[in-house]
């Protein structure tokens, strides 16, 4: 399987307080663990289980995922600009293996 | 079905195929035996704190084509200040093997309690929703999916 690339959808500017969207999505099978191979075993478990977003490194929204979400999560929600700063995205896979990504946003 | 059975003869798993073909056609009773095990789940987390309804503003499609990919969209009413806020919320599937969907921990440094995913769906079912707030005031929502292609195994 390809190295899971993320993508997030957000304005780099804004007003300080503002509240702006964010769209994010990530390349991920999302294996359930429910689903069987030809020969009838078996395919393990291997989902992305946590998302975590920050502002300036401080957690803001942490989401447990479980085997429901569906293959290529994508995930939008708000977040409000305090001031300048970066935001920061991860996802933690079943292996361990943590993605990110991050968005620079300058607050006028 | 089984639970003694340590190795199944052909008849015995010929059986089992059937019971569980039963068990697919009288969706009723599969469903309710998943919302006691919600209900389990529920309890697992948020202890006995009474649920009240409302607060919660749950969107999914009445028909999903696509058990695969289904967008949930919610949000729960709350100024999200430090001192009032949405601490966290849950979503558990009636009718699918693990009754698991998601589980959402808000801050007060977020400005609305809302979001939106895509999950998978194996069947017409119910999705509840329960939100904490931070006084420790526990909120339930519920919404059927009738689901044509059930997005789950293959």
């Amino acid at each position: 399987m390809a190295k899971p690339t993320p993508r997030i959808r957000m304005p780099a500017t804004a007003k300080a307080g503002d509240v702006v969207e964010v769209k994010t999505l990530i390349s991920h099978e999302m294996e359930s663990g429910q689903r069987k191979d030809k020969d009838g075993k078996l395919i393990p478990r291997k989902i992305i289980n946590k998302f975590v977003v920050k502002f300036d490194g401080q957690p803001i929204m942490t989401v447990d995922w479980h085997s429901a979400v569906s293959a290529n999560p994508y995930q939008s929600f708000f977040v409000r600009v305090p001031k300048s700063g970066t935001f920061t995205f991860e996802w933690t896979d079943d292996d361990g293996s943590v993605y990110s990504a991050e968005q620079k946003v300058t607050a006028s | 079905m089984n639970a003694d059975w340590h190795a199944p003869n052909r008849r015995q798993v010929l059986m089992a195929g059937l019971a569980g073909i039963a068990g697919l056609a009288a969706g009723a009773s599969l469903a309710s035996a998943s919302t006691d095990q919600v209900a389990a789940e529920i309890k697992k987390v948020f202890g006995d704190k009474p649920l009240s309804e409302g607060k919660i503003k749950l969107d999914l499609p009445s028909i999903a084509e696509n058990g695969l990919v289904v967008p949930l969209n919610f949000e729960v009413e709350s100024p999200m200040t430090d001192k009032d806020y949405v601490k966290s919320v849950h979503f558990f599937a009636e009718g699918n093997p693990n009754p698991l969907v998601a589980a959402f921990h808000f801050t007060p440094m977020m400005p609305k309690a809302a979001a939106q995913i895509r999950i998978r769906l194996a069947q017409t079912q119910n999705i509840v929703a329960v939100a904490e707030m931070s006084d420790g005031k526990v909120y339930t929502a519920k919404k059927e999916v009738k689901v044509t292609i059930g997005g789950c195994g293959g």
